[in-house]
Formats: structure tokens, C-alpha cells, sequence
């Protein structure tokens, strides 16, 4: 019958809240300590390890809402899967897994050292650890990893999901290299293996962050005959401390530990529990039951829990006592299209930073426990971050007279816009809200339109003519890091040269020569100090052109369960926890 | 056209036969029904609250403007911004000024929103409503009468229809359309696609009934009786069976719009329908799904809103069937 089709409705909706969120890995914690602090367990896992623990055995259960992108260490995007991914796939390295600062510092895992660059800086040469074994006995060789990095970045009809900084950097065949499932024989001439436990590549320019690049999980060995593509998720040989014992796909999987992984070639994973699992598809209200009664150890999505959760936690001293309160080392801000008349002004934009309340929007995005209020492009908590306010309001409440004669200078009295946001995100719908009251003030009419977050950068706000042809002036974005540097952070928001027909970044579609000519200038200096004062530059050159205002640094808010050991929040990866070393304490 | 015909549509029924003192009157179908709907006092009561309802929904803007209401305003101080952003105090944040609360994120005023989303919510679902009865009493009534070829491309255009995946379709359309179209943009586009998509989608149900009630009325005798006087098919079809079709029309329309009303809220609550800031009931309910337990009274303000009109319009519906054609129970 017909009345029962709004049961399916309601049914449906309530899939469509429980869709995943997040992009990519980042960022530093450094001072956490929250508002009004309870307990004095707060945030104790941003500082330390808790409930350090070489305890073996027991479960540890993940539990996840919605389902992630792949398993597969070569076609995935998530921070929480280039978390998850180090129990079951080395990279050549990856971050230590400590807590706050400790957690940003890259160390060797598969590689015995870090990279050794050539003295003009264009090839990275990485030694491996002797007697390394993948879970079937048979040993890893330095062509895996080339082979990962081929299978990863050259062949983006098979595994689409991940970026391909390798592809765009890497030096390319005369004739371009087709990737491994359609040229079977050639492979990519500038990655080289003289012998098994040595792999050098070969770069078109300098670039200092490499050692960053190769910290993803695309570096992790995959023996070329165990691929099976796309399928090869249900398979995947494992070079870590776990193995795969079953898959579901959308479902679970369970990983038990690897026995023919060695300590002696390992000095960071400890193989703890017995088993993992991972469950899929989760509510996020289930989830945080279960993290609150122990039946499951960690969110793997690691956003920190659900708002009812949250207000609940945050009015029990106890319960906030065991919570972790941290940056989640992404911008929340509004991108303002460069391209759409009349933002091509300069002034009309400075109109927007000007108006905006970013209390009002804080509040919407859930308080202060959610996000600092944001004043520069780079969260505070990536190196090179400086502190300064181009457009400052009296406390950040948005100043309507400066506004509006920003409006004066732009020859406007007023503007019609649309303002873009993403449907299943139902904080930064009430952040466009809060955007479109403070804009009506200044005589600026923004009309919110809402798009599904699956297809946001691949088909609206992601596709600068869709962007024309449908009047988006404003967008809301949040963008994290895929490494803790300027360079992760900004590449893909400022660069000029970044944007793209489809599944843009760079919503704003800045392009300014300057802007572009310090971010090559960054990447090729060798110089730690003055590449992160150019990242600095680079943040107050993209605020003068004011095409994005940042609204706040999201942070996330973890609950810390009693039968997990070894939690640390570590803002490599957004936030979250660790995942290598989590125990049980049962 | 004799004049004489069109009479036959509303021949009385033999009326029920009074007490002999009382002095005999004739009455006509419409009387009749009349009384019965009067005996049932749920369906009264339902008609009370339905004309109310339409009332607050066409008073809505006089209502707001002339209280200086605005449904959009943020009152974020009323919000414990550290608990992020939950009303401060009992109830949702119960107080003089905001009798029904406020809501979390952005402190707006619970009442002024239902006030301002019973007009979405009604008009969408009267548009709604009104267009395929239109089409489905046009084709259910050509279907029944003209039969033979004609009834069987209409009856497989209608199954073709209710065979289509209307949810997925109304997504994507909606999505589609999104950001302007026919010279439209902002809120009168969604509520024109809501009741496009709502409108559009539904009218085999309407045509099947009055495809099968025009097969019965058609071998009646003024039917025929007009026939052999001359008259023609579009004057048969609209004068003389259209009118005999009016009650099952009245009744699947009473018990269509709290369908459409439920649909309207489910589009909505998909992020497909109304747009924020502009309240609507459906929309009101999807914000509130998120805090259904540190802040239950936001859900039950929306939630309320609909039960009450739905349960208003289903009982008319009952009653307004049961007077018309006392035969179905």
C-alpha cells in the first residue's frame, strides 16, 4: 500500500545521515586543554599514551558507520584507512605512534631510514629491512613497492580512490606509462630496483616532502602476482603485524595476528590482541553505546561521537573525564568563487569575510568543543602557521559596516548568490544557515542549495562550470591535510594549476601567479625554516585575495573506553587514535 | 443539446420514509450525506481542525508579520554553546517568548517554524493533491467510457507509471532541478517540483478509481438516455458522469493530501525538498531526528503538527466516505 512508502522513506533518510565523512589524514594538537575542563583525565590522550599496556590477547572490536572507500592500502583516501591500513600494510615510512607532537614525527618502517635524496634533490633512494616476510612466508622485494606505487597512482580506472601525487611527480615513460593491468609487460622507468631491498625514484622536480609522500599506505608492498585489481581487497597479503582471516565486503573483517611477521624487523607495532575486528555499517548512536559500555574499543572513523552523545558525556564529569578533545587538523571554511561575478572583485569578497559572525557559525557547527574559531588558512597546528586576522571584527561577531563598504567599493548594493552545502552534514547546513543571516544584513541574498557529499567535489561545487552555470558564489568545505606540511595543506586548495574540470579542490579557483610561484618555491627548498615561513606567505597572500574564509579548526571529540590500551590521539591522522598498537584490557 | 438531460445526473434517490406527521420533503444527495457526516462526530471534529488548519496556513504571513515574527531569526544566546549548542534550560528551552522552545544550532523559535511551515506543507500537498486528481479523473473517465483502445493505452501508461521507482526518480529530479529552472529559482521552484514530482507520480490511483466507477455508470439509463438523445462523448463525460463522480473524488482527495503531506515531510527530510532556512514541517523533523534524546521536545513540536493534520484529514476522509457512499462498509 501506499502509506508505507514513507516507513521506506524514514528508513532510507536514516541511511543517508550515517554516510561517512571525513577525507584525509593531518595535523598537530598541541594545546587541546578545553573549555571548561571536568575530571582530570580530559584530553589526557592528546598529551600521552593511556593505559600503556604490553598486555596480549583479547579482542579489539572497530566499529565503523557507513563503509570505507577500500581496504586496499593502494585505492584508499581516508585518514582513518592510512590509520587502519599500517596493522596490515607497511609503507616504506609512516608516523610514530605517540600522542600530540610525538605523533607528527615520521619514522622509517619498511625502509630501515628515512630517504637519502641525490644532491640536486630529483631522485629519493630508500634501503629495506633485511628478512622482511609477507604473511605466506614469501619475501617482500623492493619491486612490490614499485609495483604498489604503479598499481596506485597509474591506474585510476581500476583504483580510482586514492590521490596520485606519485603520478603527477613521479618522472613519466617517453611514452606515457599505461599502468600494470593494460601494459602486463612495461613497467615505470623512474622507479628503480638494482637489487631486492633497494628502490630509488626518480622525480620531474625537486621536492622536499617526499618523505611525507611515501608515508601513505600506496607505498606498502603488493606482490604483482596476488593482485587481482579491484578484487584484490578481498585478498590482500598482508606485510604487517595482522592478516586478513575473513572479508565481507560492506560488512566485516577480521584480522588475526601475522605469523610470519618478526619483531626484529619492526621496532613500533606490538601485535597485542588476539583478534580485530571491523564492523561495518554501524549507527553512530550504536557505536557510542558500545564504546560507553565497552563492547567495542574504537569509532574507526574516529569524527568523535554523535551530538545526543556528546551533550550526555559532556554533563557527566565521569564520562568527560575519559574523552579526548582534539584538532582535527582541518579547516571548516567558505570558499568564495573567484569566477562568479560578482566575487571576480576583490572587494565584494572582503564584503563577505566582513560580514560573517563566526560565533554564530561556531555555535551552529556544534560550540566550541567542535571548533576554534579560524582566522588563517593553515590550522594552528600545521608548521608554518602564523597568527594574523585580515579582516578583524569585534569578536568575531562580523562588522556590517565594514562590510557594507566593502560592498560600496565593489560598485554593489546589494548581490544574489548561491551558497552551496552538503546535505548529510546537518552542522554545516546550520553553518550556511548561520552564513546566510549574517550576509542578509549586509544586503547580500545567499540561497542555500544542498548537494549529496558523495558527488560535492566530482559534480557541483568540485565542477567549476557547474559552479557558472548555477550562480555558486559560496561554498562550505572543510579540507584536512594528506600530510602534516603547508605544502599537504595547501597544494590542492590554492594552487592555480590544481584546478580541475571535475573533483576540484581549489573551489575558489585561485589562480594567482605569485601564490603558485611559492608554493614551487616551498616544495623545492631543502630548508625546513624557510619553507614554513613561505607556507605563512603563502596563508596571508591567499587571505589579501580573501577567496577563503576560514571559519573554524575543526576539532573532534573521542570517547576513551576503560577496556582499550595504548590510546593516543594523534594528529597525523585527524585526530583519531592510533590504531597500530590498541590492546584489549580484558 | 437538449436541456432536459442534464438533470439526469442528479436524479433523487427514493428518500427514507419520515414519520407520517412529518411533511415530506425531498432531498437531494447532497442533503442527505450531509446528515449522515453530521451523525459522525469524529469526522466533524476532523473537518474543525482541517478548516482550521487551512486557516493558519493562508494567515500564516499576517500571523508573523503582524506578531513581527521571524521564523529565520537566530537567538543563538539562547544556547548553551560549550554543550554544543542544546538549548539552555527545561523543555527545549521553553520560555514566554518561545512557548514551544527554540532550536539547537541555531536558536529559532519552534512555534513561529510550525506557524511558517504549515503553509509549505499544506500548499505543496493541495498542489499536489489537485494535479493528479486532474489528470487522473481526466484519463480514468476517458479510460472507462471510451473503452476498447483507448482504455487499454491509458490503463498501461497508468501501470507503467505505478511501476516506476517514484522515490528514486523524485531524488533525482529534485536534485536536478536544483538552482533554477522555467525562470524559477529558490522556494516557489521546490514547491513547484515537490508537486510536480508528488503530483505527477500519483495520478494512476485516481484514474484506476475512476476508470472502474465510469465502467459501472456508464451502462446506466441517463447515460444511455442522453446517448440517444444526441449527446455527444466530451458532454457525457463532463456533464453527466463527472458529476456522479464527485463523492469517490471528495474522499480519495481527503485521504490523498495526508499521504502527500507525509511525502512532502519525506522529501524534505531527504534534504531533496524545501530548502533551509525556509521551514517546513518535514525539514523540522529531519534536524530534530539528531537530538531525539537530549532534546526530545523539538521532535514531538513537527511531529505533533503532522500527526494532528494527518489524523485531521483521514478522519474527513472516513466520514466524508462514509456519508457519500454508505454501501463500502
Amino acid at each position: 500500500m501506499r502509506r508505507s512508502r514513507t516507513v521506506a522513506l524514514t528508513a532510507m533518510a536514516a541511511a543517508a545521515v550515517l554516510v561517512v565523512t571525513g577525507c584525509s589524514s593531518s595535523s598537530k594538537s598541541g594545546d587541546s586543554s578545553s573549555s571548561s575542563a571536568a575530571g582530570a583525565g580530559a584530553d589526557a590522550a592528546t598529551k600521552n599514551i593511556v593505559n600503556a599496556s604490553d598486555k596480549k590477547g583479547g579482542t579489539v572490536t572497530f566499529e565503523m558507520k557507513g563503509t570505507p572507500d577500500s581496504l586496499d592500502p593502494g585505492n584508499t583516501y581516508y585518514a582513518y584507512i592510512y590509520n587502519f591500513s599500517r596493522l596490515y600494510a607497511r609503507p616504506l615510512t609512516t608516523f610514530n605512534p605517540a600522542a600530540g607532537e610525538d605523533g607528527n614525527k615520521l619514522v622509517p618502517d619498511l625502509a630501515e631510514s628515512m630517504g637519502q635524496p641525490s644532491a640536486d634533490g630529483l631522485s629519493w633512494t630508500y634501503k629495506l629491512r633485511k628478512g622482511l616476510k609477507y604473511d605466506d612466508g614469501t619475501p617482500i622485494t623492493s619491486k612490490d613497492v614499485k609495483y604498489a606505487v604503479e598499481r596506485s597512482n597509474f591506474a585510476p580506472d581500476v583504483n580510482s580512490n586514492g590521490p596520485t601525487y606519485f603520478h603527477d611527480l613521479l618522472v613519466d615513460n617517453p611514452t606515457p606509462y599505461a599502468g600494470p593491468y593494460k601494459d602486463k609487460e612495461g613497467d615505470l622507468k623512474s622507479i628503480e630496483t638494482p637489487d631486492d631491498t633497494t628502490i630509488v625514484f626518480h622525480l620531474q622536480h625537486p621536492f622536499a616532502d617526499f618523505d611525507y609522500l611515501v608515508s601513505a599506505p600506496q607505498t606498502a608492498p603488493v606482490p604483482q602476482a596476488k593482485d587481482t585489481g579491484a578484487d584484490y581487497v578481498k585478498h590482500i597479503v598482508s606485510s604487517g603485524s595482522f592478516k586478513f582471516e575473513s572479508y565481507e565486503d560492506g560488512k566485516q573483517a577480521t584480522l588475526v595476528p601475522n605469523t610470519n611477521w618478526d619483531k626484529s624487523t619492526d621496532p613500533i607495532r606490538k601485535q597485542l590482541p588476539d583478534k580485530i575486528q571491523l564492523k561495518m555499517n554501524i549507527d553512530q548512536a550504536t557505536i557510542d553505546k558500545d564504546l560507553l559500555a565497552g563492547n567495542a574499543q574504537v569509532d574507526l572513523v574516529g569524527g568523535g561521537v554523535d551530538p545526543q552523545t556528546q551533550a550526555q558525556i559532556l554533563q557527566n564529569p565521569k564520562l568527560k573525564a575519559k574523552t579526548d578533545n582534539a584538532y582535527g587538523g582541518r579547516l571548516v571554511y567558505l570558499a568564495i568563487n573567484s569566477k562568479v561575478a560578482p566575487f571576480d572583485n576583490v572587494e565584494c569578497r572582503k564584503a563577505v569575510q566582513f560580514a560573517i559572525d563566526k560565533v554564530s557559525v561556531q555555535t551552529a557547527e556544534g560550540g566550541p568543543i567542535r571548533g576554534q574559531i579560524a582566522n588563517t588558512v593553515l590550522p594552528p597546528d600545521i608548521p608554518g602557521h602564523q597568527d594574523f586576522n585580515l579582516y578583524e571584527t569585534k569578536d568575531n561577531k562580523g562588522d556590517e559596516a565594514k562590510a557594507k563598504d566593502a560592498l560600496k567599493a565593489c560598485g554593489k548594493d546589494g548581490i544574489n548568490t548561491v551558497l552551496s552545502a552538503r546535505t548529510e552534514r546537518a552542522t554545516e547546513v546550520a553553518a550556511a544557515t548561520s552564513i546566510q543571516a549574517a550576509l542578509k544584513k549586509v544586503g547580500i541574498n545567499a540561497e542555500i542549495q544542498q548537494y549529496p557529499q558523495g558527488k560535492y567535489l566530482t559534480d557541483s561545487a568540485g565542477a567549476p562550470q557547474f559552479t557558472q552555470d548555477h550562480n555558486i558564489g559560496l561554498m562550505m568545505m572543510q579540507w584536512g591535510a594528506d600530510w602534516p606540511t603547508g605544502y599537504g595543506f595547501l597544494q590542492q586548495v590554492v594552487d592555480g594549476r590544481a584546478i580541475k574540470a571535475s573533483g576540484n579542490s581549489n573551489l575558489s579557483q585561485l589562480n594567482d601567479p605569485s601564490v603558485n610561484k611559492l608554493i614551487d618555491d616551498a616544495a623545492v627548498n631543502p630548508d625546513k625554516a624557510a619553507r614554513e615561513k613561505i607556507y605563512g606567505d603563502i596563508d596571508k597572500k591567499v587571505m589579501e585575495q580573501a577567496v577563503i574564509v576560514p571559519l573554524t579548526y575543526f576539532k573532534v571529540f573521542l570517547y576513551r573506553p576503560d577496556s582499550a590500551t595504548n590510546l593516543a590521539s594523534t594528529p597525523a591522522f585527524s585526530g583519531e587514535y592510533d590504531y597500530l598498537n590498541i590492546g584489549s584490557a580484558k | 443539446m437538449t436541456a432536459s438531460v442534464t438533470t439526469a445526473g442528479n436524479e433523487p434517490e427514493a428518500a427514507a420514509p419520515d414519520g407520517p406527521a412529518k411533511k415530506i420533503e425531498g432531498r437531494s444527495l447532497g442533503q442527505i450525506a450531509w446528515t449522515r457526516f453530521k451523525r459522525d462526530k469524529a469526522a466533524v471534529a476532523g473537518g474543525v481542525v482541517v478548516i482550521l488548519l487551512i486557516l493558519l496556513a493562508v494567515l500564516a504571513k499576517p500571523i508573523e508579520s503582524l506578531f513581527g515574527l521571524d521564523p529565520d531569526a537566530l537567538h543563538q544566546d539562547l544556547l548553551d554553546a560549550n554543550l554544543g549548542g542544546l538549548p539552555l534550560g527545561d523543555w527545549g528551552g521553553m520560555s514566554l517568548d518561545h512557548p514551544l522552545g527554540v532550536d539547537p544550532l541555531q536558536g529559532r523559535d519552534l512555534l513561529t517554524r510550525v506557524i511558517e511551515g504549515s503553509w509549505v506543507s499544506l500548499l505543496v500537498a493541495f498542489g499536489a493533491t489537485l494535479l493528479s486528481n486532474t489528470i487522473g479523473t481526466v484519463l480514468g473517465i476517458m479510460a472507462g467510457y471510451y473503452g476498447g483502445w483507448v482504455d487499454t493505452l491509458i490503463s498501461r501508461v497508468m501501470d507503467v507509471f505505478l511501476a516506476f521507482p517514484l522515490l528514486l526518480f523524485a531524488i533525482a529530479i529534485s536534485t536536478s532541478l536544483q538552482g533554477g529552472a522555467f525562470g524559477l529559482h529558490g522556494l516557489p521552484l521546490h514547491m513547484m517540483v515537490l508537486i510536480f514530482v508528488i503530483g505527477f507520480f500519483n495520478w494512476p490511483y485516481m484514474g484506476r478509481i475512476v476508470r472502474g466507477q465510469t465502467l459501472s455508470l456508464r451502462e446506466r439509463e441517463f447515460v444511455h438516455a442522453a446517448r440517444s438523445l444526441g449527446a455527444r462523448g466530451p458532454f457525457i463525460l463532463f456533464k453527466e458522469l463527472l458529476p456522479n463522480l464527485v463523492g469517490p473524488i471528495l474522499v480519495y482527495s481527503t485521504l490523498l493530501i495526508p499521504t502527500n503531506i507525509l511525502f512532502e515531510a519525506g522529501l524534505s527530510f531527504l534534504g531533496v525538498g524545501i530548502q533551509p532556512p525556509q521551514a517546513s514541517w518535514g525539514g523540522m523533523l529531519q534536524d530534530a531526528i539528531r537530538y531525539y534524546q537530549v532534546d526530545p521536545q523539538y521532535m514531538v513540536v513537527p511531529g505533533l503538527a503532522i500527526f494532528i493534520t494527518v489524523l485531521a484529514f483521514n478522519l474527513l476522509g472516513d466520514g466524508l466516505r462514509d456519508a457519500l457512499d454508505p454501501k463500502s462498509n
